[in-house]
């Protein structure tokens, strides 16, 4: 059951990688990637590795997914002036 | 074609989440003897076989050698990757600490200003209110994580993290609010400065630089494994006050 589980993460976070490539928007690549944070969580915590899971969690998945929404709209915000 | 892609890709998401959660037994079913937490504080993360653990088969446990409640050997961090981050290897960290400082540096000099830049719009009234009701809550988990870090897994880093969100929240719900200059600089500067300064008490103290001078005490106790708590403690806070003052300048702009 486990390892069929990692094997799906480990597909989810491929996928989600190719799309972050491949996305024609910067948003949505943004977004890709922070899919792949967060699927990495469950691989750290499936692995036993809860120091990093937490680590990745707050900062991978949160932090700097908003910093890179953040900076994403104030390039906008300059680009219209 | 698309939409059929991503029901599936949601679809497989939403399976992963429910497998994992599945996979946690029920309330008062827990085998406490199975839990990482346990592992960690009987200091033996690869005793138990892994490949048998993955496969939900039984776990032959070998026999701990540092058992909860038991005085302290050596150092008295329950978590063994605290002990070598904060106790063994404590200069890296100190190093880990400037690099984070140096990339904050960068961000103050592009981006830093002295005024709260404003995007004049209401938030909404949903993250309004959930915002008061929440802030305190992670601020709460923020600190717990980082003045465990001895005893759970976690530290300074992801503690501090936390803290930062809950100032980027209150960024994204309030459009005056603005945290000062001068508040995170001078926690920042001070926690900065406690760590070596705790460094410093060490080569006086203990003879080299970030010696353990404090007494160990019990395995598994908030207070133990000597000076860790307060070099994490000291992390923590400057973490926290660096990454929100990384959050103030992402949201100010220049005069004029």
């Amino acid at each position: 059951m486990m390892n069929y589980l990692i094997i799906l993460a480990g597909a989810m976070m491929i996928v989600a990688a190719v799309f972050a490539v491949e996305a024609k928007k910067i948003l949505d690549a943004v977004i890709a990637m922070s899919v792949v944070s967060l699927v990495s969580v469950f691989l750290f915590i499936a692995m036993r590795a809860p120091d990093v899971a937490i680590t990745e969690a707050s900062v991978g998945a949160g932090l700097v997914t908003a910093v890179f929404l953040v900076s994403l709209f104030k390039m906008k915000g300059g680009d219209e002036q | 074609m698309r939409r059929l892609y991503a029901i599936l890709i949601a679809a497989a998401l939403v399976y992963m989440l429910i497998s994992f959660i599945s996979t946690v037994p029920g309330y008062g079913k827990v085998d406490l003897k199975e839990r990482v937490s346990d592992a960690f504080l009987s200091k033996s993360v690869n005793a138990q076989n892994a490949k048998a653990w993955m496969e939900g088969k039984a776990i032959h446990r070998q026999p701990a050698k540092e058992i909860y409640g038991k005085k302290a050997k050596e150092e008295g961090s329950a978590n063994v990757v605290t002990s070598i981050v904060v106790n063994y290897r404590s200069f890296d960290t100190l190093g880990e600490v400037t690099v984070l400082f140096t990339a904050a540096l960068g961000v103050g000099l592009i981006l830093g200003g002295s005024r709260r830049k404003r995007y004049g719009r209401e938030a909404n009234f949903v993250l309004r209110t959930s915002t008061g009701i929440l802030v305190p809550l992670i601020i709460m988990f923020g600190a717990y994580i980082f003045v465990h870090g001895h005893l759970t897994p976690g530290g300074g880093f992801p503690g501090g993290t936390i803290i930062a969100m809950a100032s980027l929240l209150l960024y994204l719900s309030d459009e005056k609010f603005f945290l000062s200059k001068a508040s995170t600089g001078v926690l920042e500067g001070s926690m900065g400065g406690a760590y070596v300064i705790i460094g410093l008490l060490g080569l006086a103290i203990g003879g080299y630089f970030l010696y353990n001078f404090l007494p160990n005490g019990v395995v598994g106790n908030l207070v133990s494994a000597g000076i860790v708590p307060l070099v994490y403690i000291a992390i923590g806070l400057k973490v926290g006050a660096e990454l929100s003052g990384l959050v103030t300048d992402l949201h100010s702009e220049k005069e004029g």
